[in-house]
């Protein structure tokens, strides 16, 4: 397919995207306050994709510490072998969960890291768009001090 | 709250892209010494270009850290050009261009 053909098909299926979902979410990341200030995580995914039923699977590759010392800044990673059109990082217990959503055009690899903050000891909850379903990894990361401030 | 650092390599055919992006993220949750909250302000849109088509977009919240960390990585070869840009809660934007290497 050529460039434009792919531009029109994409602007066809978006179109019904919009016409046919209330809320509308496009191809691009954009930031939205109702994901990202959501105060629960199925809210947030809600709010992201539309949907907030996932499924545990183990090609979610979560990289995140055991302990971290210092809330401020905890590195974590996510890769999949999943062909992966979004990823997201949820950050259960803090005041907001979702911390990063990344949009993953084709030929972009299923791979982002990243330093979060966490306020407290919490479970980190990977997710992957693939296919239109969500795949998830789940790890607890237990914090020394909390990051969020205050 | 300038400077957007970036390396971008190409190896088997995939770029590796490593930032970091200087600004204060802040939570809106902080207080200054005399108690007052500092108003929360934060980097909300990032956007990876290559050679001009959109390569890697992410939207942060204010739980990533202060002077935020990004790696991700996509098709690409040498002598490309990356442009990262960014865009806060102010709506100030950054951007910067790299050649990949």
């Amino acid at each position: 397919m050529d460039r434009r053909s792919v531009l029109k098909v994409a602007g066809a299926v978006s179109a019904a995207a919009t016409a046919l979902v209330a809320m509308p979410r496009l191809a691009m990341a954009a930031y939205s306050d109702s994901a990202f200030k959501a105060k629960a995580a199925g809210d947030a995914l809600s709010n992201l994709y539309g949907a907030n039923a996932t499924t545990p699977s183990d090609q979610v590759r979560l990289k995140a510490p055991d302990i971290a010392e210092n809330g401020a800044v905890v590195p974590v990673e996510v890769e999949t072998e999943m062909d992966a059109e979004s990823i997201a990082i949820l950050i259960e217990k803090n005041p907001s969960p979702l911390a990063i959503s990344a949009d993953l055009p084709a030929g972009t690899q299923a791979m982002v890291k990243t330093r979060c903050r966490m306020g407290e000891t919490t479970n980190v909850t990977a997710v992957v768009k693939s296919g239109g379903k969500l795949y998830t990894a789940t790890k607890e990361v237990k914090v020394t001090i909390g990051g969020c401030g205050g | 709250m300038s400077g957007i650092r970036v390396k971008a390599k190409e190896r088997n055919g995939v770029v590796d892209v490593k930032s970091l992006m200087k600004h204060p993220m802040e939570t809106g949750l902080r207080k200054d010494k005399s108690g007052n909250k500092i108003p929360e302000h934060w980097i909300q849109d990032v956007t990876a270009e290559s050679n001009g088509k959109v390569v890697f977009t992410a939207a942060f919240n204010t739980s990533i850290s202060k002077d935020p960390y990004l790696a991700f990585g996509f098709a690409g070869k040498k002598g490309d050009t990356l442009k990262l840009s960014w865009k806060d809660s102010e709506g100030a934007t950054e951007s910067v261009e790299t050649k990949i290497r």
